[in-house]
């Protein structure tokens, strides 16, 4: 199962889908603000997104699971 | 009034740099700091410090109640804000003075006026200044497609209530600001509160250059000359310096009259900054003023040989201002390099703890630090740690000493931006000093 990680330390700030939503790889997911910066996650490989571990706000670490894909 | 005490409403290294000003005039200095500050060094090094809340910034460094209560708490006399967070905001401006303290900057009305940016530009129209052609206030998309064409494509779109290149974006043409409107809206609504947005020309191939003005209470009002600030990287400064090498001698005059102009035209008092964009014919717009310290202020301390925050606190005493025009003397070159925690490629964050930090000094070289070993960089503030600030007797003086000393900045533990400074000093447009703001992303 494919997973979503954080790449760094930061605030998610936007979470562009919704469970049961098909996306590719390379398409953009989540926005993490760190260091006052937007920093766009994208999703490795294509998928449904199964789950969404984290929400708008949520303060993560670096390597943290933000979304589930099948 | 005297001050005695000064709370300082910021952190990092700023927050340093104003409590070493204050340690030399003999002033007492509180520090306040959010739970992930409590080992900085600016903690440290002032005389008292009070804890105002978490991590972020919203529940620390952004909330007045708590600051008020720190000054409250310590019997300090004045409130010196830095940079960012709190320092352009009027509102708070207008509760420190309530609550009986200074504030060392400008009136709160003086500050709300140029927080506005459409108003900032039509006062500035008013008063002579040429400013980019561009919109008045926006709120609905059919109005910014009306304007966008009236104006030509592309348009930069920025937020009202922005400033320090946040939340400003590039359209190229009609269907792109059709679909990128909202998500500016809301942006613009997440990081200044207010989701009105407006829109300016593109200028090609501009360079940023910015003067440094100061004020006095009976109305005097200097200039202490220009600093080039056109390295940049998204929209944010990297290197700046003083003089710049890439306008001419009436230019600069021009640029710094303006300045002066704009300054007296909102009755400004204390040390604050005027920006502009220079076409390549040397035709230069006002962008926004910053009624604030500036970051890269060190550049026009090394040339002129001022204390500028000496000269905030003065001010805001309600002293005159410390020179005339004609005593304030440019000698020598001087640039700063902003040393971020960041990857040189991708320019992304990168937080962390830092297990070495070791800076040069000799002749020509300072450093306004707000790390040390052992400190952790917060992923919830900016990330800039620190400012190598190299000056010398000319311009080649100057970029043979930075590359020395940018080549011995020792940091590890997280990645920073040094690579990257060194590679702007080896091109050959940076050596030549004919450069805009987009040689970063061109090489």
């Amino acid at each position: 199962m494919a997973k979503v990680e954080a790449s760094m330390a930061g605030t998610v700030m936007q979470i562009l889908v919704s469970v049961g939503d098909r996306v590719e790889a390379g398409q953009d997911v989540v926005i993490l603000e760190s260091m006052k910066m937007e920093v766009p996650l994208q999703a490795e490989q294509s998928g449904t997104i199964k789950e969404i571990k984290v929400e708008v706000g949520s303060f993560v670490s670096d390597g943290d699971v933000l979304l589930e894909l099948e | 009034m005297r001050i005695q005490k000064v709370l300082i409403a910021n952190r990092g290294e700023i927050a340093c740099r104003i409590i070493r000003t204050c340690r030399e005039k003999g002033l007492q200095t509180v520090a306040v700091y959010s739970e992930a500050d409590q080992e900085m060094p600016f903690v440290k090094m002032a005389d008292e410090a009070v804890c105002i809340g978490p991590p972020p910034v919203a529940k620390s460094y952004l909330n007045m109640e708590q600051i008020l209560q720190a000054a409250k708490k310590t019997k300090a006399d004045a409130v010196h804000p830095g940079y960012g967070f709190l320092s352009e905001n009027s509102t708070f401006a207008g509760k420190v003075l309530q609550s009986g303290l200074l504030w060392i900057g400008p009136r709160p009305e003086v500050i709300a006026r140029m927080g506005d940016k459409v108003a900032a530009r039509q006062t500035m129209e008013k008063a002579g200044v040429p400013v980019v052609p561009g919109s008045v206030r926006i709120d609905r998309v059919e109005d910014a497609l009306e304007q966008a064409a009236v104006l030509g494509y592309p348009v930069m779109v920025k937020a009202i209530a922005g400033g320090g290149g946040i939340g400003m974006h590039v359209c190229d043409d009609e269907q792109d600001l059709q679909r990128q409107f909202s998500s500016l809206r809301q942006r613009a609504k997440a990081y200044f509160g207010n989701d009105s947005l407006f829109m300016e020309k593109v200028i090609t191939d501009a360079r940023h250059v910015e003067v440094q003005i100061a004020a006095d209470e009976r109305g005097n009002v200097i200039h202490l000359f220009e600093r080039e600030c056109s390295i940049q990287r998204r929209n944010q400064k990297v290197i700046e310096e003083s003089p710049s090498p890439s306008i001419h001698e009436t230019t600069r005059k021009k640029l710094c009259e303006a300045a002066v102009r704009a300054a007296r035209a909102v009755q400004y008092t204390g040390v604050g900054t005027v920006e502009f964009l220079v076409d390549k014919s040397e035709q230069f717009y006002f962008l926004e003023m910053n009624t604030r310290l500036q970051v890269e202020h060190p550049v026009t301390e090394e040339i002129a040989g001022v204390d500028l925050v000496d000269w905030q606190i003065a001010l805001a005493e309600g002293n005159p201002l410390p020179l005339r025009q004609e005593e304030v003397i440019c000698r020598g070159h001087a640039m700063e390099f902003r040393i971020y925690a960041e990857d040189p490629e991708r320019f992304l964050p990168s937080p962390g703890k830092v297990t070495q930090c070791l800076f040069p000094d000799g002749e020509g070289i300072r450093v306004d630090s707000g790390i040390e070993e052992e400190n952790t960089v917060s992923p919830f503030y900016d990330s800039m740690i620190a400012k190598l600030i190299v000056s010398g007797c000319d311009r080649k003086e100057v970029l043979e000493r930075a590359e020395k000393a940018l080549r011995s900045c020792r940091v590890s533990g997280i990645r920073t931006n040094l690579p990257l400074l060194v590679k702007v000093l080896e091109t050959d447009a940076f050596k030549s000093g004919q450069y805009h703001t987009k040689l970063i992303s061109e090489i």
